[in-house]
């Protein structure tokens, strides 16, 4: 599809997209909150819900226990898959606007593997420093310190090279797999079952504190991606024009890639790993909107949401009685369409060499 | 107003622009440029020739804040270039870099709004709509405008480039091989360009291969010979003859033409 003609017509187009995805995000949530093995209407789950703000429609669901399910298991899932689903989105968004390539996505730079290496010497060594947030807190800070030492180790002379920063994050993320491999070697049973599924990612098991604890480190990282927003636009233009444009492109590069360490390592903490959510969604809406960042990061806040919201509801319900690892849900959408991806790209434009 | 949103004061004609002085440049331990002074004023056409490997656009990247210097310094309407904010900067001086890719399917307008960033939040936001305007009506890109950059050709990437700086409406233009990428009417174009730009009091350092065009375009040449300035001056003072065949190491001859009498330089031929 092609960009849309005057500035205007690109707003408009981008608005009303926002608003059938915040619609669409609605419908999923409220569906999403009533089905799998507990169920209940999206009229019963919208009254359950109005009652926790105090307003009371004098609709209570049927069954017992019902309305507490629904309070305490529930709703913090469905939230917890739309924060989630935003921060992978937008992390994906800001990588490939620092790597200039539509294809880069969190993992490339060694969050993810990073971050699995933090909960899984967690899990291995029993380590319970932080009590029952050792495994999310270790999950997190290995992330953002192998991304820091990505970007260290790519860093010469005061100037990054996007290649270089590339491989370096390839060369983290074998090391990272192989400290896994050793990891789960080292573990007794039962913590290898957590690792492997802790791998797969889930949102089984989601908890209204483990929520408030992403919370404001993905609303941070989404505040902070809309500040950098035009300087990333101004950064498709290369390093070089960009900084003759008035942008102090190692700034933006830092701020960019610890927003995006905080916004992985934030939702792998307790969901695991969930590819290409980063990948899927700003691409999508970079087909329907154009590259310019400010559109594409609303719309991709809400499509992230939207995409696990949905997939969470798949994960939960497509199999009864089974809750399928949702990050093996992502990965076999997210396979084809990387492929597909590849494909087009090759034929529009002789590949990325 | 806060630092970060002043307008920088515009440059007298005749008055410094750029003032270089003993630019070194060494990369790697090989030597690129070492010794060069070199000033532009306001409201003149400065060339910049030599061979290839001669260091010209190494010192349009010292001018430019792009390479560090080994030795020397450059001083930017009389500040210093590393004292200068870079926002405030982009608001005193546009570059057109050699290569111009874009990451992403931006549309030539939207490349060309981006010439804009730097005047953001400032009172001279209003002149935005006018300023890219006129830039692509200038380049001619405004056909295109709606097309995706990345689908354009190489000359008319460097045209909706070149409408990107002009857009920026600097005080300081600074062109590296704009015209490389572009036919016999968009090179002239190019020059032309420049020329009413430096009438309107701009300074304009451009980088050139073609001796014809920077004879005829040019208000003084500055011609580099492997990291040295041989020369500087006048077209008709710098481009001689034995100079030309000096540096370029290949016979010329130089003759007028016949209305302008401009130099035209034309390599000795068997």
């Amino acid at each position: 599809m092609s960009t849309p003609a005057s500035p205007r017509a690109r707003r408009a187009r981008a608005g009303l997209l926002a608003l059938a995805l915040l619609v669409a995000l609605v419908i999923a949530a409220l569906l999403s909150a009533g089905m799998g093995q507990l169920s209940a209407s999206p009229v019963e789950v919208l009254a359950t819900l109005l009652k926790q703000v105090g307003i009371d429609l004098g609709v209570v669901p049927e069954g017992p226990n019902v309305e507490a399910a629904l309070t305490t298991i529930r709703f913090p899932r469905v939230v917890m898959s739309i924060v989630i689903g935003a921060a992978l989105a937008v992390a994906g968004l800001l990588m490939q606007a620092i790597f200039g390539n539509p294809l880069a996505e969190p993992g490339v730079v060694g969050v993810s593997s990073g971050a699995a290496v933090g909960a899984c010497s967690a899990i291995v060594f029993n380590l319970t420093f932080f009590g029952e947030w050792t495994v999310p807190v270790l999950a997190f800070g290995a992330g953002l310190a192998v991304t820091l030492l990505v970007y260290g180790l790519s860093r010469a002379g005061g100037r990054t090279e996007v290649v270089t920063l590339l491989l370096t994050g390839i060369a983290l993320n074998a090391f990272c797999g192989a400290a896994l491999a050793l990891l789960t070697f080292l573990g007794d049973t039962s913590a290898r079952e957590q690792i492997v599924f802790w791998q797969l990612g889930s949102l089984n098991g989601s908890m209204w504190q483990q929520v408030l604890v992403v919370l404001p480190f993905v609303l941070v990282g989404l505040t902070g991606a809309a500040f950098l927003a035009r300087r990333l636009d101004l950064l498709a233009l290369g390093e070089k024009s960009a900084r003759h444009l008035g942008v102090n492109v190692e700034v933006l590069r830092v701020t960019a890639i610890v927003l995006t360490a905080l916004l992985v390592g934030a939702a792998v903490a307790f969901a695991g790993i969930i590819a290409f959510v980063g990948l899927v969604i700003p691409h999508l809406m970079r087909m329907i909107l154009g590259p310019a960042h400010g559109p594409l990061l609303i719309t991709s806040t809400l499509g992230g949401a939207l995409l696990l919201t949905v997939g969470d509801l798949i994960a939960r319900t497509a199999v009864p009685f089974a809750d399928l690892p949702i990050g093996m849900l992502t990965s076999l959408v997210g396979g084809p369409f990387f492929f597909w991806l590849l494909r087009r790209s090759r034929q529009r434009a002789g590949g990325w060499g | 107003m806060s630092r970060r949103l002043e307008i920088p004061a515009a440059i007298a004609v005749g008055e410094l622009a750029v003032r270089a002085r003993g630019i070194g440049v060494q990369l790697d331990g090989k030597r690129i440029l070492e010794g060069v002074d070199l000033d532009l004023h306001a409201g003149e056409v400065l060339a910049l020739i030599g061979p290839n490997g001669a260091g010209k656009s190494t010192l349009l990247g010292v001018l430019s804040g792009d390479a560090a210097l080994t030795t020397g310094t450059v001083e930017i309407a009389g500040v210093p270039l590393g004292d200068w904010h870079l926002q405030v900067l982009a608001r005193q001086r546009a570059v057109l870099a050699q290569s111009n890719a874009v990451a992403f399917p931006f549309s030539v307008a939207e490349i060309v709004e981006m010439g804009r960033a730097p005047w953001r939040r400032t009172p001279l936001e209003g002149d935005d709509e006018p300023a890219v305007a006129e830039a692509m009506e200038l380049t001619e890109v405004t056909r295109f405008a709606e097309r995706a950059y990345p689908s354009l050709s190489g000359g008319e990437r460097a045209r909706a480039s070149l409408a990107r700086v002009l857009a920026q409406r600097t005080g300081i233009v600074m062109l590296d091989e704009p015209t490389a990428a572009l036919d016999l009417k968009h090179q002239e174009a190019v020059l032309r360009i420049a020329r009413e730009r430096a009438a309107a009091g701009d300074a304009v350092v451009v980088v050139l291969h073609d001796l014809n065009l920077a004879a005829a375009y040019a208000d003084r040449v500055a011609l580099l010979a492997d990291g040295r300035l041989h020369s500087a001056g006048a077209p008709e003072q710098v481009l001689t003859a034995e100079t030309i065949a000096e540096v370029y190491q290949h016979p010329v001859e130089i003759v007028r033409h016949p209305r302008t009498g401009r130099a035209i330089v034309v390599p000795l031929r068997d």
